[in-house]
């Protein structure tokens, strides 16, 4: 029985993990409780004070939790997508020496999103633990909104290797962080509905996989009637996946192997 | 059975319009050090890359072990020990570490690559650092794990690309010496390198590349015999004086070079032609006398020298 080529990867990407996941571990819980805290039961308080019915039926909290799930889950996407490809392809190389092994291109590639997924998953996961600690949503509820969040993690990530892969200039990541990811945290439906937005910028939010990860999300998890057809949303989610991983694998051809 | 591992016809590696292996032939035989002598940019890392199924073929035909490096590039790679030219070991992991997962990569048991880190790291003369990250190593001991790296999968085929360059000397005497063991051992070296002294320790055979071609070919005594007389007269003199006098100089030997700070003149008889020159209106500031090195081919070959 030999091992697939990436699992291989995978099983590296571990290896390097285990230095770190304990600093790692901690953030994926200290953030959520931080954002719930702040946002949630500060901010929340004055808004469910002027919405007496409650923002969609549910007090403010209750509305963001499965958004800011979602949220974190796309920023972790980026992450993956980002500086560790970076590091990989021409800060340590490191994705090179692979490439002197039976790997090849298009087996690091998958090998790399996989273990992206496992990576939003373990920081999803944390996330859900807390909001249910939090008393913010019910265990099912939660894990429910635990989907839509992986599939747009693992959209972020395969997307923004796929542009990491192209980049001549590192100073393009933090662009890409100030211009993509931190517009997309904001005004993407994960702190108020888009319909507050004025009416040019809402095309622009329903491009995002965030806005349709939390309008899935917000479904699944409060029952809150979406916009857009769910079908439709999920869709769209796959087709980031997909048309990232396809965009992978060229620039990664010339770049490791010219 | 065949015991030709590498069989080159019309190689070729273009970039767009640059060439940088313009056809080149050549075989290497098993249990042999076979090595590509040439200055930076003559086409050897390209070569290196082709045969180790990193970079595709722009022409010609290869075969490597038997096998296409373009269609079955991962049994290939699967079979061959590579050591690249840049540091690419995952600083942040130990040595130990590094070389767990390198091994994994071609799917060996844990336990058989524990056994081997063992005896690789003795190999290199690192076991003490089993333990140690890569980022607190020295570029001589980050060498020798790469080395160590590369035999993790008991290649049949080990290659290795400037194994010693940027190393001060006597990293470079540990590497050698290391590398003349796996030698003796009957392991096949390919080596690319720009530094002759190298080239004539650790091959037994070499071509010598210059602008993607293939100049010559040989032992590295033969390739000496061949192409130089035995000795060089090196001559050197005040600032300013080497320009003036290039006549005499030539009249001196069939073979000469003048070079920037130098004179070389070549000659089967050393003692003859110092006493010539001492007795000459000349008048060097300094005279040596040494045995031709494979300097001296490239130097005949191309009139320039190989580290420039």
């Amino acid at each position: 029985m030999t091992t697939p080529l990436a699992l291989r990867v995978v099983e590296a990407e571990a290896r390097i993990y285990r230095r770190t996941w304990r600093g790692s571990v901690f953030t994926s819980f200290l953030n959520p409780i931080l954002y719930l805290l702040a946002m949630g039961i500060g901010l929340g308080s004055l808004v469910d004070a002027n919405i007496p019915g409650g923002l969609e039926g549910v007090s403010y909290v209750t509305f963001l939790a499965p958004g800011l799930l979602v949220a974190t889950a796309m920023q972790t996407g980026a992450g993956e997508g980002s500086w560790k490809v970076m590091a990989g392809i021409e800060w340590q190389q490191t994705w090179k020496a692979r490439l002197s092994t039976p790997i090849g291109i298009p087996s690091l590639a998958l090998g790399h999103l996989l273990w992206s997924s496992i990576r939003v998953f373990i920081v999803s996961f944390s996330f859900v633990i807390v909001m249910v600690a939090f008393g913010v949503s019910t265990p099912l509820e939660a894990v429910g909104a635990l989907v839509p969040a992986m599939l747009v993690g693992m959209a972020m990530a395969s997307v923004t290797t796929a542009f990491t892969a192209r980049l001549k200039q590192v100073a393009g990541l933090p662009m890409f962080f100030r211009f993509v990811v931190i517009p997309m945290f904001l005004f993407s439906g994960v702190f108020f509905p888009i319909t507050q937005l004025p009416g040019w910028l809402q095309p622009v939010a329903y491009i995002t996989p965030v806005f349709h990860g939390v309008e899935l999300a917000r479904d699944i998890a409060l029952g809150i009637d979406p916009v857009v057809d769910p079908m439709i949303s999920l869709t769209y989610l796959m087709a980031w996946i997909a048309i990232g991983a396809l965009l992978i694998v060229a620039p990664l051809r010339r770049r490791l192997t010219p | 059975m065949d015991d030709i591992l590498i069989r080159a016809r019309g190689l070729e590696k273009r970039f767009e319009d640059f060439v940088a292996v313009d056809g080149i032939d050549f075989e290497v035989h098993k249990g042999e050090a076979f090595g590509f002598l040439g200055p930076n940019g003559a086409g050897k890392t390209s070569t290196m890359r082709m045969i180790g199924a990193a970079s595709p073929m722009s022409g010609g035909t290869m075969s490597v072990l038997g096998l296409d490096p373009e269609t079955e590039g991962p049994r290939l790679r699967a079979r061959l020990g590579v050591v690249p030219q840049e540091n690419n070991l995952d600083e942040e992991l130990t040595v130990k570490d590094n070389l767990m997962m390198y091994g994994r990569y071609f799917d060996l048991s844990r336990a058989v690559i524990k056994e081997r880190i063992d005896e690789l790291l003795d190999f290199v003369q690192l076991t003490e650092k089993a333990d140690a990250k890569v980022n607190a190593l020295s570029g001589g001991m980050k060498r020798r794990v790469i080395i160590a790296r590369g035999l993790i999968n008991e290649p049949d085929l080990y290659i290795l690309d400037e194994p010693t360059t940027g190393l001060d000397p006597q990293a470079r005497h540990v590497l050698w010496d290391r590398l003349y063991r796996l030698k003796q051992r009957g392991v096949t070296l390919i080596i690319t390198t720009h530094y002759m002294d190298e080239a004539e320790q650790l091959c037994d055979r070499l071509v010598v590349m210059d602008k993607g071609k293939i100049v010559a070919e040989g032992s590295p005594r033969s390739l000496i015999e061949t192409y130089t007389p035995s000795d060089v007269v090196e001559l050197r003199f005040a600032v300013g004086v080497l320009e003036t006098i290039h006549g005499p100089i030539e009249e001196l030997s069939d073979h000469t070079e003048i070079l920037a700070d130098r004179a070389l003149v070549y000659t089967n008889d050393a003692e003859k032609t110092i006493a010539i020159v001492t007795e000459g209106p000349l008048e060097p500031e300094t005279v040596l006398a040494r045995r031709s090195t494979l300097e001296d081919v490239f130097l005949r070959l191309t009139g320039r020298t190989l580290v420039d």
